[in-house]
């Protein structure tokens, strides 16, 4: 249990995906003028992520690492097929995200149109692919750890999406120079907000 | 078909139409690779790749692929060339294709790839396509190598791994910035590029 909590934490703060590893920023950047708009994205970003990175695990232990076909047999053993990783990774987050838009569509028609705009959106976003490639290159041991690190990563985007839009909102009022107006200011924000959160480097737990 | 300047589809996206500084797109993969020149080098040379290419496939398909599933059809043509610069950096470069880790295969997702494919290929020829794949290519190299100058130059006092700053200003006390490796130092300095770019072309401010 204790594992499980220390890779939440460390998921949320210490490798955070925006401020860590710049992961989704083009949603980020994008999508931050009001915090009402980014809370959407960062709950929808949370959801495609818990439901794809288990399956995205699932299909790297029995199907695509070194040796994973083995249970279907002696000879397919030495078969690696982890060159075609990608495909499949960015094949089931496409689909994932359509079927999970028709989903929500039917049976919860409120969180559709709070979501609507921004799930097809989440089929390209960085932090999505990027979450089911760490996945791969750590080596989880179960579902569980995998699970709690999707929840976690993607808990960590949605805080830095919502604190980064609550500061536009700020912004707006305040006088910055013409050229810095908007981008160049944001980008300097995010920045700012990435050295504070290297505070929380060295936390072991 | 109205006729495009090819030389203005090929040169606009390095300066005017950066797709970093100017449209924000693909800053993902951008920031990540840039502590040190010859990553970001690579990053810039495979991304370019991936561009150009997967424009020009993109437009050689244009006619035959369905409107309702070309994201998809999108996406496959992306991954496919990825896995081809993966694997030739996998075994050419492979310490190169280490530190890049999972970048390499975030290309499919960076932002520039797919829309590039869907403002320009998809309703173009493919010679066009293929010059405005290579200009953003370059485009988002040029800002990736910048980043990645000063990074390095700044942050370990070396390009391309080797010492520029020399030993005698370390004992007059000079000091490497340790910020310069951390992360956020690299938004900071693309804010800068953006203020510097802002303020030469001043049409491109935001009111």
């Amino acid at each position: 249990m204790a594992d499980y909590i220390s890779l939440f934490v460390k998921s949320i703060f210490v490798d955070n995906m925006i401020f860590a590893y710049f992961l989704g920023m083009c949603s980020y950047l994008a999508v931050s003028k009001n915090v009402k708009t980014a809370n959407g994205l960062g709950v929808a970003v949370i959801f495609v992520l818990l439901v794809t990175l288990p399956i995205n695990y699932l299909l790297n232990e029995y199907l695509l690492k070194p040796g994973a076909l083995a249970w279907l047999g002696e000879k397919y053993a030495s078969i690696d097929l982890s060159f075609l990783s990608f495909i499949v990774f960015i094949a089931v987050i496409a689909a994932i995200v359509q079927i999970v838009e028709m989903v929500v569509e039917k049976f919860a028609p409120a969180l559709y149109s709070q979501l609507g705009i921004f799930l097809p959106l989440i089929a390209v976003n960085c932090a999505i692919l990027g979450g089911s490639l760490f996945m791969q290159e750590r080596d989880f041991v179960n579902v569980g750890e995998a699970a709690t690190y999707a929840l976690g990563s993607g808990f960590g985007w949605w805080l830095a999406i919502v604190a980064l839009a609550a500061i536009r909102e700020k912004l707006s009022y305040s006088h910055v120079p013409a050229p810095l107006k908007g981008l160049g200011i944001t980008f300097i924000t995010v920045g700012l907000m990435g050295i504070a959160f290297m505070t929380f480097m060295g936390i072991q737990l | 078909m109205k006729d495009i300047n090819l030389k203005e589809t090929l040169l606009n996206p390095i300066f005017k139409g950066n797709p970093i500084s100017v449209l924000v797109l693909g800053i993902c993969s951008s920031l990540a690779v840039t502590v040190q020149l010859k990553g970001a080098c690579v990053m810039a040379l495979s991304v370019t790749i991936v561009t150009a290419l997967s424009s020009l496939v993109v437009s050689l398909l244009r006619n035959t692929i369905p409107n309702r599933i070309r994201i998809i059809v999108q996406l496959v043509v992306v991954a496919m060339m990825v896995i081809l610069v993966d694997q030739v950096l996998k075994a050419f470069a492979y310490p190169v294709s280490k530190t890049l880790s999972v970048y390499i295969g975030l290309i499919i997702t960076n932002c520039i790839v797919m829309g590039r494919i869907e403002a320009f290929a998809l309703g173009n020829k493919p010679l066009p396509s293929l010059l405005d794949g290579l200009g953003n290519g370059f485009g988002y190299g040029l800002i990736l190598i910048v980043v990645a100058f000063f990074r390095e130059l700044l942050g370990s006092g070396t390009l391309f791994g080797f010492r520029i700053i020399p030993e005698s200003f370390y004992d007059l006390g000079y000091m490497n910035n340790g910020l310069m490796i951390l992360p956020p130092m690299a938004l900071i300095l693309l804010g800068c590029i953006i203020w510097i770019q802002r303020a030469v072309q001043k049409d491109l401010q935001e009111k």
